[in-house]
């Protein structure tokens, strides 16, 4: 199943990901963004996909 | 996709975030019709944000990438990419562009999303030194200034210019920021905000000088020496940031049949067409109707809405049946200042702002329509900020959105003290 990266040198944790699926990221205290179930089912892609691909600092991807 | 559709092409105008997003959502839908990008720049589309950030910071340069090179763009999204040539006119009953290198490019549809010009003072460009911040190039220009030592005025108390300050005070230069108004940033935060941040300029130690204006460049042999100001007194500099907001680089739609608003951005309807059939606009240049904010019409100049609008624009601009996609998304922009970071959601605009906090960094801001919450700020609380956009896309209640606020601010949650340096 895709799973998410995070690229935590370019992670600024500017929430762009929880705002497009916070089932799947949040930003918690100190700017530390948080990845609440790494693994996505099928069914989720599309959705989590379009989160990835709105990170502003590019620092999120979904891999098969 | 039918045989039909494969054989319409598509131009998109404008080699910025919202034209690269055009492009990749086209393709993603599976689309075979042909797919030109005209940009005025001479790379390929590239991220801004970094410009009036980590770009202008001390130690080796932060070389500008493309977020796709043009052999990427012809290869993997069957793109042709025509740089450094500006659109200069359009027909739209032949569908035709004239480009500034002579030719004419015909289109079944079009996508305009050339983006924005920085807004220029008079003498501005006769004297070096004096810069307006909006390509890679002109960052180039402020960085080599930065790097010599330069004495440094930014025009225009704003978040690029306050971005700029930022990044020359963190290189320990004496940097002085003017601003015509009395509270600067009052008209796109509000009053109190726009306090705050008067407030974050005086604790990082950096003079700012409010309600005048630019007199004059001062020049010693065409480089600049002083910035000559509207109450007599002049400041010397090596440097002058004009960062005093930008307008829609529409000029070459001037005498078409596309709708402008009086500010030279088009009208859009929430699907992101134009007054004209085929054409489509995106980013920068559109003006939206946004439902959740009562069809108020707004032109959003961040990253964000570039990347949204420039996907469903393109999405729309090849959509052969059925409804377009509308917007969905809301106005979001981050700065960095001094270490600390803004972040705003939602829209100000005919709003109420109530401070929930300290009053600078630590607080949230909340801003009321009615007994709704439409518009949200915070100053060091990343926590908080995606959790009030929720509330806001939700047409949340106000009392619902104080109550959180208030809560997450005295339990201590959702705060940081200050980002590294």
């Amino acid at each position: 199943m895709p799973t998410i990266h995070v690229d935590r040198d370019k992670c600024e944790g500017l929430g762009m990901c929880e705002a497009m699926a916070n089932d799947y990221f949040e930003v918690g205290d100190d700017d530390i963004l948080e990845v609440l179930n790494d693994v996505v089912p099928e069914s989720d892609r599309a959705h989590v996909q379009s989160a990835t691909q709105a990170c502003p600092v590019l620092a999120l991807r979904l891999e098969d | 996709m039918t045989e039909f559709d494969d054989e319409r092409n598509l131009v998109v105008v404008g080699g910025g975030l919202a034209g690269l997003r055009a492009i990749e959502a086209v393709r993603g839908t599976g689309w075979r019709g042909s797919l030109t990008l005209v940009g005025a720049e001479d790379h390929p589309p590239y991220d801004r944000p970094p410009l009036s950030k980590s770009f202008l910071a001390e130690g080796p340069l932060d070389q500008v990438t493309p977020f796709r090179s043009t052999v990427q763009l012809r290869e993997e999204l069957g793109t042709d990419v025509i740089l450094g040539t500006r659109v200069e006119g359009v027909d739209t009953d032949r569908r035709s562009l004239q480009l500034s290198d002579g030719r004419r490019l015909a289109y079944d549809s079009l996508l305009v999303a050339t983006g924005s010009n920085a807004r220029k003072l008079d003498g501005q460009d006769s004297v070096s030194g004096v810069v307006g911040l909006r390509t890679d190039r002109d960052a180039a220009e402020v960085r080599r200034h930065l790097d010599q030592g330069a004495r440094v005025v930014i025009v225009g108390a704003g978040f690029v210019g306050s971005e700029v300050a930022s990044a020359a005070l963190q290189r320990g230069l004496h940097v002085t920021i003017i601003d015509s108004e009395p509270v600067p940033l009052t008209r796109s935060v509000g009053r109190q905000v726009g306090e705050m941040c008067v407030d974050l300029h005086r604790a990082a130690g950096v003079e700012l000088r409010t309600e005048v204006g630019v007199a004059s460049f001062a020049s010693r042999g065409g480089r600049l020496t002083g910035v000559v100001l509207t109450d007599g007194s002049e400041l010397p500099a090596d440097l002058a940031v004009v960062g005093i907001g930008a307008t829609p680089a529409t000029h070459w739609l001037t005498n078409s049949d596309v709708a402008l608003e009086a500010d030279g951005g088009i009208v859009c309807g929430d699907d992101l067409a134009t007054s004209v059939p085929g054409i489509w606009a995106a980013g920068d240049v559109a003006h939206v109707p946004y439902e959740v904010f009562g069809g108020d019409l707004l032109r959003v100049e961040h990253w964000t809405n570039a990347a949204e609008q420039g996907a469903i624009a393109g999405r729309n601009a090849i959509r052969g049946e059925g409804d377009p996609e509308k917007i969905s998304g809301i106005p979001y922009f981050w700065s960095n200042w001094y270490g600390h970071r803004l972040q705003f959601v939602g829209t100000s605009l005919r709003t109420e702002e109530v401070v929930i906090g300290p009053g600078g960094p630590g607080s949230v801001v909340l801003y009321r329509r009615g007994d709704r919450i439409v518009g949200a700020l915070t100053i060091d609380r990343g926590g908080d900020i995606m959790k009030l956009r929720r509330r806001i896309v939700a047409r949340g209640s106000w009392d619902e959105a104080v109550e959180f606020a208030t809560a997450r601010v005295e339990d201590g949650s959702g705060t940081k003290q200050t980002l590294p340096a």
